[in-house]
């Protein structure tokens, strides 16, 4: 329907590769199934500080923060961001993670306020009905 | 509400321009206040094709506007899928250089099924950024064929971008885009034949009048990559802009927004009315036409 703008707005997604990790393929494939998903999705490029993650979360107001990472800094990465928007007072915004990560860290990152992490396989139908079922609405 | 756009704080403002874009019926109470508060920034609007190089030249701009101490807001339009609603919002990519930067904010905004270059609620979101004191408020709309003209109708100046290969001179005096802008820049300085195109441009709207009060707008050459020509882009905004505000365009700016607004209006009070599902299945059925559907809504909102 177009033009009924009053009722449910669509969600809000920013997509983010922090770090050092030139690999974006699997980040622009999440974002173009998740616009066909019928999501809004913030799509911030490579190569970003966790602090300019949160700066553009917080100013684009987005329901999900979504990290992309392949290079192995996780654990200092990802921490981090979700503190830093923690800090911006975006307490319910929801933070998951996809890409390379060993299970040994999957329990310390959702210990660290990482919702769900997403490794290889996982479907882009799986990550829209993670989001619509545990994003918060505005 | 208001009083925390103008600390400075970035959330209480995201929040609230959530709330405009929403549509949340709790906006429509703040609304007299948020555009009383409005400190007059300089509103321009930056259109031009896809992959013209508007993001990447709004980004330098940006950086130019901080070097003279201003604090700079925008809002960044790309297109809705009329089928999922669904978006991608890229303009962000070529501006995370200024992500941290406190006194300027960026905000992309899908059109939400809006046709024209902007979404329906871009204008209020502008004044917003008004409201917290941001000037100029730049507005970079979707990619834009030949007529999505509607930022001309919100902006007080409007940068149409163009590459050098843009075509050849009747593209310069066909109408629509071209016709609005109050400055042009040839975008992509650095290709071959940037010159060429900007002379041509200057040349062909040099000769005619279109809306009879102007003089032809000013062609520079950018390099947006680079910065080059943006100081003196951004100089030529600067010199619009008492332009802008003639009386007779100030008029018609506010026209245009009293259009829109009683557009918006007067849809969601016809939404609102019981007679509205029985209306619409109506003209689907063809046994009513479209235009005395809507007197008819009218009628019955007028009569409350």
């Amino acid at each position: 329907m177009m033009n009924d703008r009053s009722t449910d707005a669509p969600i809000r997604v920013l997509i983010a590769k922090p770090g050092l990790d030139g690999h974006d393929r699997g980040a622009k494939v999440l974002a173009r199934g998740l616009r066909d998903e019928g999501f809004e999705v913030i799509y911030t490029g490579l190569r970003q500080t966790p602090e300019m993650i949160a700066d553009a979360a917080e100013q684009e107001d987005v329901d999900v923060v979504g990290l992309s990472i392949l290079s192995g800094a996780h654990m200092a990465l990802l921490p981090r961001t979700v503190e830093l928007l923690r800090q911006r007072g975006m307490d319910d915004v929801l933070v998951a993670a996809g890409g390379i990560i060993p299970d040994a860290d999957v329990t310390k990152l959702k210990a660290a306020g990482v919702a769900e992490i997403f490794g290889p396989g996982t479907s882009i139908g799986q990550i829209a009905r993670y989001f619509r079922e545990n994003a918060r609405r505005s | 509400m208001l009083g925390e756009l103008r600390t400075g704080e970035r959330r209480p403002l995201a929040r609230l321009l959530t709330r405009v874009e929403g549509g949340d019926p709790s906006v429509r109470a703040l609304l007299p206040d948020l555009f009383a508060a409005g400190h007059g920034g300089h509103l321009v609007g930056i259109t031009g094709p896809p992959g013209s190089g508007k993001s990447t030249l709004v980004s330098a701009l940006i950086g130019e506007w901080r070097k003279r101490g201003r604090r700079v807001g925008v809002l960044a339009v790309d297109p809705s899928s009329p089928y999922t609603r669904g978006a991608i919002l890229g303009d962000r990519i070529r501006m995370m250089e200024h992500a941290a930067d406190r006194d300027v904010f960026m905000r992309s905004m899908a059109s939400r099924g809006e046709l024209g270059g902007l979404a329906a609620t871009t204008w209020i979101a502008a004044a917003a950024l008004d409201a917290a004191g941001f000037d100029p408020i730049l507005i970079e709309t979707v990619g834009a064929g030949q007529s999505e003209v509607e930022i001309a109708r919100l902006a007080e100046t409007t940068v149409v971008v163009e590459v050098p290969e843009m075509g050849d001179e009747v593209q310069a005096i066909k109408a629509g885009l071209l016709e609005v802008a109050d400055i042009i820049a040839v975008n992509k300085g650095d290709r071959p034949g940037a010159d060429r195109a900007a002379r041509q441009l200057r040349a062909m709207l040099s000769t005619a009048g279109g809306r009879i009060e102007r003089k032809p707008p000013p062609v520079l050459v950018t390099t947006a990559t680079t910065a080059e020509g943006v100081p003196a882009l951004v100089d030529a905004i600067e010199a619009h802009r008492s332009t802008a505000r003639s009386p007779m365009r100030a008029r018609e700016r506010a026209a245009s927004q009293v259009r829109r607004a009683l557009a918006d209006l007067a849809a969601r009070h016809a939404e609102a009315d019981p007679g509205w599902e029985a209306s619409v299945q109506a003209v689907a059925d063809r046994e009513l036409d479209p235009f005395t559907a809507a007197e008819r809504l009218l009628d019955a909102g007028r009569l409350e």
